[in-house]
């Protein structure tokens, strides 16, 4: 399969799953963490459930009493009989009507309580952790592991604790009834609980490989359609059937397996208590024969061995839910262990209304201890300049701009603003001041006015038709309140940019980092864009990291970034003039222009 | 009619027929067995019990032993025959789901998102398939399990019959209005779950936004109102199953209750024998799950019904592009538009209209218009991603839509802006379709389009790139792609924009490179920049969905106020 598929690094957080169905200690102490506030409610639950249990167990026991005593001694006693098993029954359904209400609440409230750290988590883990987590492994912890955990407490959890509660009040019933016909009734259930173990490792392996076989049919599946295009065009359909059908049938096989297991494990527990029902009818009957036991002792058995083995049979569609939300659990109890890489200041520094001075002094900067990316610098942007950074692919400058906005902090050094170093800035101060709007334009689903709003989500609708209004976005839409479209596909790169812009002329914060996308927009576009971005950086700190050297000509200064230096530093014009790197960019970009 | 789209999908079944016959075989003697069970336990109380005689006993134990055997053994067969019959069944549907939808065109694809394509393939697909391998089949094995044991109850003592086959009654009926509530609540649950998960995508992927705007209070405090809502929707389900599922547990015991209490009383009268009343008493028990599972079962079939509609509406899409005949042996690729023109289905205005446009061999003609001129959907007609709805495109003097489409889409070549690349190898990335193309190929297409990084990767070509593999620079994948197009020297080449995302040497490098591929085949650019402009011999001016003027940079520059605004820099004009 590699030879298509390629070679790719070890994905980091799929574990042995082995090791995640035996809660480790840190999923454990999630969970301990998640459901100690219930601690009394779990008490009352197992109460409850114990009371159901016992009620159930009850009703062959009464059933026997009936037979032996009741048919003999007439209505009177029999009524009596009846009229416990009508009572167990009641107590027995009223019972597990409130475990199951109040263990699906305490169930639903965990589950609140986990979504809610885990997505306030993520929103103060740093950016240098999304950046190596990625946003797809973001969006399976917060939906399908959660979900996975969800499934368990709805379904199995209640399984579970019935089987094994069924289990031991059975056993003790049958030897109470008999202890001779009990022991015949139990020889079964060392094989019952070898087969239980087999198929919990058997099913191990089968659930990943159809889990892994279902995952590789999707992405390919995905991947073809929404990449049709080019597959039409390259004539790439003979191949990507080929081996779609191959991941198919893997799938097929996986899925196969799967079933095979079940298809020997549920017959085969069936088999234990049809064996266990024929021993008990001769060894009982033997017994009855001889007048050892009663014919309501047998009859309680073979009630017994029918409530025992069929709830057995189900243990197999639980299996998955409880490995899937084992393996879940272990990965979200990793994540909430993640620490954020920049952290909130223990006693913040307030700063209401910054000037936007911005100072680099003696600031390092290394993603990874060999390889160094800032050397050492030193720099001083006065509020109200607009600072242009030009440099290769790799040189730095979207680190400096990283550190301004604090998605990093410096290894060594400091950086501050307005005298006040960014790491004793709290975070609301900080983003109030300083704002960095990135290439990709992100743009959430709702309205155009709702993306521009949500640089200030206190903003009234005349401040955010303003805002539109002076950056031009009400050159393209119709009305503001009209859909953004998902992730803004309906708009142009040129739009999107519009629309961003807005969105921090909104913010209206005293430094603006600004990285420009890098992929060209066409003339009249770009144009627009230019125009609304002079609108934006009117009265501010700016440091644009730009790819196009028309944004450069309108900066008070700019720095040519190489290998992590400042290597030029000066106006615009007089770098053009001193022929240096930046006059030779500044020469083949004219040269373009023709 | 309802049923209807189900049954067209019968001719899946035909390959496992004896399988299917066999599997339903299996499942009628599994059950058979099952139900002979406790009349065995009722002539042992009966017989040797009542009677004291130990030499009966065993043959009837032994009885029961073969037939505990026999259904056991029968269930596993049934499982594992119908696993064979409803996974192949499955697998064959969902090749030709895929195979059909690589068939449709764009405009097709363009309607519908892969995630809704997704859940045709995988959920509806599994839902046509439970019911197949175990809803149909209990749906008739139950009623015949149900009408068997209450003509077998009723033969043993009339009243107690009566009592439980009318102790059914209650639960068919809740069982099915129950189920109805739940469709309807896990559906609202399946909802406001889509919703939270929305909610978690927009603000996974807009993190950077985001923290930049320090906006993680607001983020919260709507994924909180989300979260609180999914919270009560399920506990409402909870609610609900809990009431459902004691009443389950409640109608069999009271049924129990009632059994013992006439029985034994039958049985002092003489109306009834001891072991009939303990078969009796295992029937209720036995009797539970088929008659509580008809309604679950019932509501299976109807979701497997609207299911197979979901998937016959796409397997009933006609391909609208399909190919025509001619096979061009000896492509020169001499391109030709007459009087071409484009409209999307239920658009008032057309995209394109009598667009008149020739392109010889070895020239290659540049596209200039504003945004949303319509110059990919010019650059669409040649290989047929979309049909002309007026006029016709031509190669070499034959209509495109008289070619076979392989022939045609081997001689035309498009390197898209937008560079999708593939969760797969880089050379299978750059070799797509071309599977005979050799390492010799494949490096010459990568020093054409400066892409040579691809050797510099990890495992060089090998290296997994896309989604699932590393990541790309935006101009890496854009000359990846121009990679994919030059690849085999294609007669007709035809960029959209593709150099948009490169920095300005790199451009110049491609450009260079490109210059050779162009002067022996046609070519199409799609141009923003005037650097680009310059790599074709003439220039079309794309505006109001029709060319109206040609010529070259130089001219278009000098001549045409329109042209001038669309590619002359900001700064010459402002």
């Amino acid at each position: 399969m590699t030879d298509w598929r390629g070679v790719a690094a070890e994905n980091r957080d799929d574990l042995d799953d082995e090791a995640n169905v035996l809660l480790r200690a840190r999923s454990r102490r999630l969970l301990g963490d998640l459901l100690r506030p219930h601690r009394r409610a779990i008490g009352l639950l197992v109460a409850l459930i114990v009371v159901s249990n016992a009620a159930g167990l009850s009703i062959p026991y009464l059933v026997k009493i009936g037979i032996d005593t009741g048919v003999p001694a007439g209505t009177r006693t029999l009524s009596m009989i009846v009229a416990a098993i009508l009572g167990a029954a009641v107590t027995q359904a009223l019972t597990r009507q409130a475990f199951l209400r109040f263990s699906g609440q305490i169930g639903q409230e965990t589950l609140l309580e986990l979504r809610r750290r885990l997505f306030e988590h993520f929103q103060r883990l740093s950016p240098a952790f999304h950046e190596k987590y990625t946003s797809g492994r973001v969006i399976s912890r917060l939906t399908s592991d959660v979900e996975a955990i969800a499934e368990l407490l709805e379904g199995g959890f209640d399984g579970l604790i019935t089987a094994v509660l069924t289990l031991f009040g059975t056993a003790a019933m049958l030897l109470i009834l008999d202890v001779h016909l009990g022991l015949v009734a139990l020889a079964p259930f060392p094989a019952l609980f070898l087969m239980t173990r087999w198929f919990r490792r058997a099913s191990l392996t089968t659930y990943r490989r159809s889990r892994e076989a279902v995952a590789a049919v999707i992405v390919h599946f995905v991947e073809s359609m929404t990449g049709i295009r080019a597959a039409q065009t390259f004539r790439r359909e003979p191949r990507n059937q080929e081996i779609f059908e191959e991941l198919d049938e893997r799938y097929r096989a996986a899925n196969l397996a799967g079933m095979r297991l079940i298809a020997v494990f549920q017959p085969g527990v069936k088999l234990l208590g049809n064996l266990t029902v024929a021993a008990v009818l001769l060894y009982g009957g033997w017994l009855a024969v001889q007048g050892e036991v009663t014919v309501g002792v047998l009859a309680a058995f073979l009630l017994y061995l029918r409530q025992f083995y069929e709830p057995m049979q189900e243990i197999s569609n639980f299996y998955n839910t409880l490995q899937s939300a084992g393996a879940a659990l272990e990965k979200l109890s990793g994540v909430l262990e993640e620490r954020p890489g920049v952290a909130e200041p223990l006693v913040p520094v307030a700063l209401p209304a910054a000037r936007g001075e911005v100072r680099f002094q003696d600031v390092r900067f290394h993603y990874h201890p060999d390889v160094p990316v800032l050397h050492r610098l030193d720099l001083v942007i006065p509020a109200g300049q607009i600072v242009a950074v030009v440099g290769a692919t790799g040189a730095g400058k979207t680190t400096l701009a990283k550190l301004i906005a604090r998605f990093y902090d410096p290894v060594t050094g400091r950086i501050t603003l307005d005298g006040v170093d960014l790491r004793d800035l709290g975070e609301a101060s900080l983003r109030r001041a300083v704002v960095m709007v990135t290439q990709e334009n992100y743009l959430f689903g709702g309205s155009v006015a709702d993306n521009i709003r949500f640089g200030r989500p206190s903003a009234t609708t005349a401040e955010v038709e303003a805002a539109a209004a002076a950056v031009g976005v009400r050159g393209f839409v119709a009305s503001l309140d009209g859909e953004a479209g998902k992730r803004g596909a309906r708009m142009s790169a040129g739009q999107r940019q519009l629309v961003a812009f807005a969105r921090v002329f909104l913010a209206d914060p005293a430094v603006l980092i600004l990285d420009e996308a890098t992929s060209s927009l066409d003339v009249p576009s770009e144009r627009l864009v230019q125009r609304a971005l002079r609108t934006v950086l009117t009265g501010r700190t700016a440091l644009i990291i730009a790819h196009r050297l028309s944004t450069v000509e309108i900066a008070d200064r700019v720095l040519v970034i190489d290998d992590g230096r400042v290597v030029e530093d000066g106006p615009p014009g007089e770098l053009i003039a001193a022929s240096g790197r930046y006059a030779g960019l500044h020469q083949a970009w004219l040269e373009s222009l023709t | 009619m309802a049923l209807l789209s189900l049954w067209r999908l019968k001719s899946y079944l035909r390959p496992f027929t004896s399988v299917i016959v066999l599997s339903w075989i299996a499942a009628v003697v599994g059950i058979a067995a099952g139900l002979a069970i406790p009349l065995i336990g009722k002539e042992i109380i009966d017989g040797p019990i009542a009677a004291g005689d130990l030499a009966a006993l065993t043959p009837l134990g032994l009885l029961a032993l073969a037939l505990g055997v026999v259904e056991a053994v029968m269930i596993c067969l049934r499982r594992w025959l119908q696993g064979i019959a409803v996974f192949g069944v499955e697998t064959a549907l969902r090749d030709d789901i895929y195979a059909h939808l690589q068939r449709l065109p764009m405009s097709f694809h363009d309607e519908w998102q892969s995630g809704q394509l997704l859940s045709r393939a995988t959920t509806d697909l599994g839902t046509i398939r439970r019911f197949f391998g175990f809803g149909a089949l209990f749906l008739v094995m139950n009623v015949i399990q149900l009408v068997v044991v209450t003509i077998l109850l009723l033969r043993l003592y009339w009243p107690l019959g009566l009592l439980v086959a009318l102790a059914a009654v209650p639960i068919i009926v809740v069982s099915a209005r129950f189920e109805k509530r739940y469709r309807v609540i896990s559906r609202a649950l399946q909802d406001r779950q889509g919703d939270l998960a929305t909610h978690v995508e927009e603000s996974a992927l807009g993190i950077r936004t985001i923290k930049a705007f320090g906006r993680g209070g607001h983020v919260f405090s709507r994924y909180d109102g989300l979260a609180v809502v999914v919270r009560d929707t399920a506990l409402e389900k909870v609610r609900l199953s809990s009431r459902f599922f004691t009443f389950l547990e409640i109608v069999p015991s009271v049924t129990l209750a009632l059994v013992l209490l006439l029985g034994a009383t039958a049985v002092g009268q003489g109306a009834l024998t001891l072991g009939a009343l303990v078969a009796f008493t295992t029937f209720v028990l036995q009797l539970v799950w088929p008659v509580s599972s008809l309604g679950f079962i019932l509501a299976m079939g109807q979701e497997a019904i609207t299911a197979a509609d979901r998937v016959l509406e796409v397997l009933d899409t006609e391909p609208s592009i399909v190919g025509g005949t001619l096979v061009l042996d000896r492509p020169r690729g001499h391109l030709r538009f007459e009087g071409a023109g484009f409209r999307f289905p239920g658009a008032d205005r057309p995209v394109l209209q009598d667009l008149w446009l020739e392109v010889r061999p070895g020239e290659t003609v540049a596209v200039v218009g504003a945004t949303g001129s319509g110059k990919t959907t010019l650059t669409s007609l040649v290989p047929r991603l979309l049909d002309v709805t007026s006029g016709r495109v031509s190669i070499d003097g034959h209509d495109v839509r008289d070619l076979t489409l392989p022939s045609l889409r081997s001689t035309v070549a498009t390197a898209f802006e937008e560079a999708t690349l593939f969760s797969m190898s880089v050379r299978e990335n750059v070799t797509l379709g071309h599977r005979d193309a050799t390492d010799a190929d494949v490096r010459e297409a990568l020093e054409i389009a400066q892409a040579t990084f691809a050797y510099d990767l990890p495992w060089g070509l090998d290296t997994r790139i896309g989604e699932q593999g590393m990541s790309l620079s935006g101009g890496q994948r854009q000359r990846l792609a121009l990679a994919r197009a030059v690849l085999g020297r294609p007669r007709v080449l035809v960029l959209d924009d593709t150099l948009s995302a490169l920095d300005v040497e790199t451009e110049a490098l491609v450009e260079d490179a490109l210059r050779g591929v162009l002067a022996d085949a046609t070519g199409i650019v799609v141009a923003h920049r005037a650097s680009t402009v310059l790599l074709a011999d003439r220039v079309a001016l794309l505006d109001g969905g029709t060319i109206t003027h040609v010529g070259t940079h130089r001219e278009l520059l000098a001549g045409v106020p329109g042209y001038r605004a669309l590619l002359a820099a900001e700064e010459v004009l402002s």
